[in-house]
């Protein structure tokens, strides 16, 4: 589990709470536009090993089915994983668009 | 039991934090509250990790979370601490994560007080080796030789003329029930150290090493090599202090080139021969001392 993003509404005076406390895990904007390249991974060489999402700073990487499945929304596109992959399965590729 | 990543909870307790891209200190905080899980209390100082973390109405610790004074943090932990306990709840760990210059400089005296009454709390001291929030001023635990904005590197002095402070020992002075070093680039070794700190009662510290790509001026694809290589070449060093002992974790029988290390950072691209001689020496002289006092276990 992890927080999911909200649908954005404007805040007004009204709704910002007088006290210091909010919801935790509210998000409202994805960090998507921040990335110029994307790790790719191949899900052929992948073997599960979960190096990639043990240290993605972002925490973007899961497992699933024995495989690393990247949350694009939230991916800044450093590159850490690449490097940690020993087995080069990931590939930064450039942002299309 | 140790943690792994296969073991490690699947949750996410930082996510979508507005840190940039290779940020170390977002994922030593990260890796620490996949350990401590959603029951534990975050207090975050002035500093990178509330100022990506709370971004109102983007809220990103999926657990309890405040900010403190730049100051507080360890009194504030003390205070959630107590509170809850008053309330009756037992089953929680108040953590804060305060970065070099909110413990060794600004954060000291909250943190030797709170050793001091001996709070049940765990501080994590994420060091990135300036003040890289306000724009990379130097704090007392930037190294020899960094150039940061307040200690500029120009023809006669070359950077930080002072060396790092010895923070770990001056915690561990205090007689800590546990203290110890780590580095974000071997997570299994943090991951294991802040679980065998839960488990612990008193006061807990744990520094952690968190290369900050834009003050360290290397690529953002790096943090994770860097905070590697810092341990293989000797400058730093993986330990642990419990029961009036130190203990090292790692003895690495030789070490890597520092020169590689420093010279892949723009922060020490102004260094001489000269300057690297005395880092060696330096670094010689400590790892003397420390193979000759210290326990080690591999």
């Amino acid at each position: 589990m992890k927080p999911f993003v909200r649908e954005k509404k404007t805040f007004g005076f009204d709704d910002v709470p007088e006290d210091t406390c909010y919801e935790a895990g509210y998000l409202v904007t994805i960090n998507a536009g921040w990335r110029s390249i994307r790790p790719v991974i191949n899900a052929e060489k992948c073997v599960g090993c979960s190096q990639c999402y043990l240290y993605c700073p972002d925490g973007v990487i899961a497992i699933k089915d024995g495989k690393a499945v990247v949350d694009y929304d939230f991916c800044k596109g450093c590159g850490i994983c690449e490097k940690t992959c020993k087995i080069g399965a990931i590939v930064m590729e450039d942002e299309q668009k | 039991m140790s943690v792994t990543a296969k073991t490690l909870d699947t949750n996410e307790y930082f996510y979508g934090h507005k840190a940039c891209a290779g940020c170390g200190g977002s994922l030593a905080v990260r890796a620490a509250l996949k350990v401590l899980g959603e029951k534990s209390v975050a207090v975050l100082p002035a500093g990178c990790m509330s100022a990506v973390g709370f971004n109102f109405p983007q809220l990103c610790f999926s657990n309890n979370a405040i900010i403190s004074m730049f100051a507080g943090t360890a009194s504030m932990l003390t205070g959630v601490e107590a509170g809850l306990r008053r309330r009756g709840i037992t089953d929680f760990q108040a953590v804060g994560f305060a970065g070099d210059g909110g413990t060794a400089d600004i954060g000291i005296q909250a943190l030797s007080g709170a050793i001091d009454r001996g709070d049940n709390i765990l501080y994590i001291c994420y060091d990135n080796e300036a003040y890289m929030n306000t724009g990379i001023q130097k704090s007392g635990l930037t190294p020899f030789g960094a150039k940061t904005t307040t200690t500029p590197a120009g023809a006669n002095i070359h950077g930080n003329i002072r060396p790092k402070k010895n923070l770990f020992e001056i915690v561990a002075a205090h007689d800590i029930p546990y203290a110890a070093t780590a580095t974000v680039g071997y997570l299994p070794d943090f991951l294991n150290k802040v679980e065998k700190a839960k488990s612990i009662k008193g006061t807990k510290f744990i520094h952690v090493i968190a290369p900050c790509p834009t003050g360290w001026g290397i690529p953002v694809s790096d943090t994770v090599e860097a905070a590697r290589e810092i341990v293989d070449c000797g400058l730093w060093y993986l330990a642990e202090y419990e029961n009036g002992a130190f203990t090292l974790n790692r003895d690495p029988k030789e070490f890597t080139s520092v020169e590689d290390y420093l010279k892949r950072q723009a922060r020490f691209k102004h260094l001489t021969d000269d300057d690297i001689r005395v880092i060696i020496e330096s670094r010689d002289k400590k790892w003397e001392k420390i193979r000759s006092n210290w326990k080690t276990k591999e």
